[in-house]
């Protein structure tokens, strides 16, 4: 039978509470990332959502790209002019972002769907540190994730191309690295707007829906939207934003990085909303 | 055996003062306040609805207080370092990834409060889930998972436990180690709060009662105080004549009703009174026991003006 000392701690006297063998008295913020680190990697969707992305990715770009010799055979010369083999190759992005978006969804809806959410606030109560844990990893995840599918997806694709005879890019060619890397960007940004739509709706099937109507419902109907909301479209995903990804100069979108800036506020904004919902709503 | 003082445990007190939690127009919890001591379970009973769960939420920092406070120490629970070291909790024993294994379930709590890896091999010890810790938490029975919740709760050490309904949905065998559990935990002084809806259940675990019923306190008590208090019964009489009996009883002061088995239930007077009544007037008695009201009359008794929903008997 072992028996341990106990302390007493009072309000009278609270700072007399501190064993000698105390543990730590601070949690740094990296551990916190760490745990939620486990949390992702212990879990075998994880992996199969990786996997898929990996294999939905690198396959639509093949399929994209299977027959596009003959295509090219008919185009005018004109539509030559406007010939972007990078952007041909990334194309699959626009697959990526809603699997890397589930990723983003998952990391915080699975929690209130099982309750574990409960478990992790009481473990961590400092709510801002454990939804900015969750903003870290699934950012770096998506970052990683993101431009190894858009550096072997433009590998595969300018391969495909060449094998057909048609012109190709190489990495070093002007704006092509910018449009590669900026793919794996763009990516990363959607992960995290996916993530601030789990928190903000708390359920997977909403923010799922929330996220495919922002990416694809309402860049199919960007044509119903009136005059005076243009302007948004220009920053919005899988439109404006998406400039980034080519190569090729459009009149329409001079400074595509400065698109691509616009969605990250866009993000950051959704992501402060969540952020202030995360710490004020009970669980 | 204490497989868990790898660490020291620091016992506080929980001191829950004034609380009220209002959802819009519904008042959930009133003005309560109760102390849950070190080294005691302390049971807390409230018919469903009363607001027991919503006041472990207030006291784990889960859910904001409308008014008062909850205090594990003297320290809002958001104010604690390291919270897993001082309170440990389990509030819904479903709530783990099913396809997350129970090992990794326990090494990423252990990992977000600094805890050694250790302590979750230690724990799964404790609740005898060594075997099963490379299992999907989604495999588990009730009663298993009811165990990884506690081997959660357990993995800081910590001096206050803190479980909602833990014996729900358990056979018996799950519902006698639970018992056992909380009363070695308060024995190695940690302070226990376990909540329940079933009197019977307390009757066998607690130290400490704190009864609620609509959010608000009806009873804070020790539990041999209120066995004292609800256990002035009657006395059970099986005899020859039950008629004649119950006649000569009223006459004597005491109130008779019918029992089983044309047995008689008798109030105001001892058995000792009861037995010379009878031998006075000859009448032989086959049966002669004193009666505790049980905990269950007394709780309801308690707790019937503030049910929320009462069913009709007819």
């Amino acid at each position: 039978m072992t028996r341990f000392t106990t302390t007493q701690l009072t309000t009278a006297q609270p700072t007399t509470a501190q064993p000698t063998t105390a543990p730590p008295t601070t949690m740094p913020f990296t551990r916190t990332v760490h745990t939620e680190w486990v949390k992702f990697r212990s879990l075998r969707s994880t992996w199969y959502t990786l996997a898929g992305l990996a294999l939905a990715g690198l396959g639509i770009t093949a399929l994209a790209l299977g027959s596009v010799g003959a295509e090219y055979a008919d185009m005018t010369a004109a539509e030559r002019m406007d010939w972007d083999p990078t952007n041909q190759s990334l194309t699959t992005y626009l697959v990526a972002q809603l699997i890397i978006g589930v990723l983003g969804i998952l990391v915080i809806t699975s929690e209130y769907a099982t309750g574990l959410i409960q478990t992790s606030l009481a473990a961590t109560p400092r709510r801002h540190r454990l939804l900015a844990a969750k903003a870290v990893l699934v950012t770096a995840v998506a970052a990683v994730a993101g431009q190894a599918l858009m550096f072997a997806s433009f590998f595969l694709g300018q391969a495909m191309l060449g094998a057909q005879g048609v012109p190709n890019a190489s990495i070093g060619d002007p704006g092509v690295l910018s449009a590669v890397v900026g793919g794996g960007v763009y990516l990363a940004a959607i992960s995290l707007l996916a993530l601030a739509l789990g928190v903000i709706l708390r359920a997977t099937a909403g923010a799922l829906a929330t996220l495919v109507a922002i990416i694809f419902l309402i860049p199919g109907f960007a044509g119903l939207f009136p005059g005076w909301l243009g302007w948004l479209l220009d920053f919005w995903p899988t439109l404006g934003a998406a400039e980034v990804l080519t190569t090729v100069p459009n009149p329409e979108y001079p400074a595509p990085w400065l698109n691509l800036a616009g969605m990250c506020l866009g993000v950051a904004a959704t992501l402060t909303v969540a952020f202030v919902l995360f710490r004020r709503r009970d669980v | 055996m204490n497989l868990l003082s790898s660490g020291p445990v620091r016992t506080h007190r929980i001191d829950v003062r004034g609380l009220t939690k209002k959802y819009g127009p519904d008042t959930v919890v009133d003005d309560l306040s109760f102390t849950v001591e070190p080294g005691h379970v302390t049971g807390f009973l409230g018919p469903n609805g009363a607001g027991k769960s919503t006041t472990m939420k207030m006291i784990l920092g889960l859910a904001t207080p409308t008014q008062g406070s909850a205090t594990i120490g003297g320290l809002d629970y958001h104010d604690l370092p390291v919270p897993l070291v001082h309170v440990g909790a389990l509030l819904d024993a479903g709530a783990v990834h099913g396809s997350r294994t129970a090992h990794d379930h326990l090494l990423a709590l252990a990992v977000s409060n600094g805890l050694p890896a250790a302590r979750v091999g230690a724990v799964l010890e404790r609740t005898g889930l060594t075997s099963v810790a490379g299992k999907h938490a989604g495999q588990f029975s009730l009663g298993m998972r009811q165990r990884l919740g506690i081997a959660a709760a357990l993995l800081g050490d910590p001096g206050v436990l803190i479980f909602d309904e833990p014996v729900n949905g358990l056979d018996p065998e799950g519902i006698r180690w639970i018992r056992g559990f909380m009363r070695s935990l308060a024995h190695e002084g940690r302070a226990v709060l376990v909540s329940s809806h079933l009197m019977s259940e307390m009757a066998q675990t607690a130290d400490h009662l704190v009864v609620i019923g609509r959010g608000r306190l009806i009873a804070d008590t020790s539990m041999n105080d209120f066995m004292a208090a609800n256990s002035e019964g009657t006395v059970l009489v099986r005899c020859s004549e039950p008629e004649v009996l119950a006649r000569l009883l009223t006459a004597a002061g005491a109130t008779v009703r019918d029992g089983l088995e044309s047995s008689l239930v008798v109030a105001g007077l001892t058995g000792a009174e009861i037995g010379r009544l009878a031998a006075y007037n000859d009448i032989v008695l086959s049966e002669l026991a004193p009666q505790q009201a049980s905990l269950e009359d007394a709780f309801m008794e308690l707790t019937k003006d503030s049910l929320e929903y009462l069913g009709a008997t007819s």
